[in-house]
């Protein structure tokens, strides 16, 4: 218990620095998730509505995808954004960009798996009376992401941890730099391979309840909705 | 006023499901007029033929024909209402307005279009409260108001009463005949004596898949031509 309070303690002191380290890792992660809603949500409801040969090829790989190692995309992300890399000229290697890339890549197939679950039970429910009315796949989609956007939530947030709890792939395209791309895992790798153990529990216990205060918000929004709207 | 999409033929269609047959080569006109009713017991097939009529399912084999050759034009001239109504989760009027919308009915007159919808199924007063938490007897009026809303010239019903109190079933068998009234081809599946002499001008006696019987209503419930169908109609089992 001592090295936790002491831990907090020594969080509370860092002040600017902490809090800096903090909104970064809020900005990285969160502007990955969005990009990664937006393009995951319409990417899953398609997977759920249409039927095309391969269909099911294409949802065991973006299954798969779901455990791609953070480290691993990073490295992919380090060798496209690299000096001598195809995207080498943007210059965003070690920007909170990359970063900013690299989560978006790990959390898409998560968003995009777990919402294509979703919108194709909604679709059984769903889909006679859509077709009936005459509405073609893609408006199909799109109504599909709007009505069962409260269960999406769940999908959102999945790719929300995921973002926030991850270090290899901010680490390898970020490269930890002090005040410019470091981030708390970063910062708790770093502080626990310095041994400054203490500090290492305190930003945790920061991030732990950053997750806690984000994934208890996104319930209460979706209970209040759902008792509204049925 | 454009030309009628009806007659809809069917032609020795079939269907079966994970092998076993459902619809057994069954041809029928579908003609405009009188109120067709599709009789018959659970597992008759009644809901299959009639998604297949609407275009819900294509048949294994047989021609499933409109006269009417534009299928944009017979998509949109026709509607169907389900035993178990889906409701969109936003407002019952957004779900009236979404049907609308999807029909390519311009933008500016969705809602007023939707509101006399309400209107005709005597649901004006709860036209912004959300769908879902309407009743099952008012999410079907609200089923019906998004056919309304459509002026099909063909209204499928699935049996759209089998789950409701009977206060409810007077209230949709109300706004059926409304659309008879209005001129809409009424095909409606049901096993309910009582409401096929209600709303209907023939019947279609459907057992195991294939068509048994067809018959004014009249001659139908005081002379049936088969024995399955009297039998039917004395509530014994038609298969023992």
């Amino acid at each position: 218990m001592g090295a936790i309070a002491e831990g907090l303690r020594r969080v509370l002191e860092l002040d600017r620095e902490l809090w800096h380290i903090v909104a970064l890792s809020l900005e990285v992660s969160l502007s990955a998730v969005l990009i990664a809603t937006a393009l995951g949500l319409p990417l899953g409801a398609l997977l759920a509505v249409k039927r095309f040969a391969g269909r099911r090829t294409v949802i065991v790989l973006l299954n798969a995808l779901m455990g791609l190692p953070p480290v691993v995309v990073g490295l992919l992300i380090y060798l496209l954004l690299s000096r001598a890399g195809p995207l080498g000229e943007l210059g965003l290697l070690f920007t909170p960009g990359a970063m900013v890339i690299a989560q978006s890549v790990l959390v898409l197939p998560i968003i995009a798996a777990l919402a294509r679950q979703t919108l194709e039970d909604a679709w059984r429910e769903y889909e006679e009376q859509l077709r009936s009315l005459g509405a073609r796949e893609l408006e199909a989609a799109f109504t599909l992401i709007w009505d069962a956007r409260f269960s999406l939530v769940t999908a959102v947030l999945a790719g929300l941890g995921r973002a926030a709890a991850e270090v290899g792939a901010v680490m390898i395209v970020g490269g930890n730099i002090d005040g410019v791309t470091r981030v708390m895992t970063t910062a708790i790798a770093l502080e626990t391979s310095k041994g400054d153990l203490p500090l290492a529990l305190g930003l945790g216990f920061v991030l732990i309840a950053l997750v806690l205060a984000v994934n208890a918000a996104a319930q209460l929004i979706k209970e209040a909705a759902v008792r509204r709207y049925g | 006023m454009s030309a009628s999409i009806l007659p809809l033929a069917l032609e020795n269609v079939s269907y079966a499901s994970n092998g076993q047959p459902i619809i057994s080569s069954v041809s029928l006109a579908i003609v405009a007029g009188p109120s067709t009713i599709i009789l018959g017991a659970n597992g008759a097939g009644k809901s299959v033929l009639m998604r297949l009529m609407h275009g819900l399912l294509a048949p294994a084999s047989g021609t499933v024909s409109w006269r009417e050759k534009d299928m944009g034009r017979v998509r949109r001239q026709q509607a169907m209402v389900f035993q178990r109504p889906v409701m969109l989760r936003r407002s019952a009027l957004a779900n009236v307005v979404y049907a609308l919308a999807v029909a390519g009915v311009p933008a500016g007159e969705r809602e007023a279009q939707a509101l006399a919808a309400l209107d005709e199924v005597g649901l004006r007063h709860l036209a912004q409260r959300p769908a879902r938490v309407l009743s099952g007897g008012e999410q079907q009026r609200l089923a019906l108001a998004r056919a309304w809303a459509l002026h099909p010239e063909v209204l499928f019903l699935d049996e759209p009463t089998a789950n409701l109190d009977p206060g409810a079933v007077r209230e949709i068998e109300t706004v059926i005949k409304a659309f008879d009234a209005a001129g809409t081809k009424i095909v409606m599946a049901t096993h309910n004596l009582g409401q096929a002499r209600r709303l209907g001008d023939e019947v279609i006696y459907l057992q195991a898949g294939r068509v048994m019987e067809r018959a004014p209503i009249e001659q139908f419930f005081a002379r049936p031509a088969t024995a399955e169908a009297a039998a039917f109609m004395k509530g014994e089992l038609p298969w023992v």
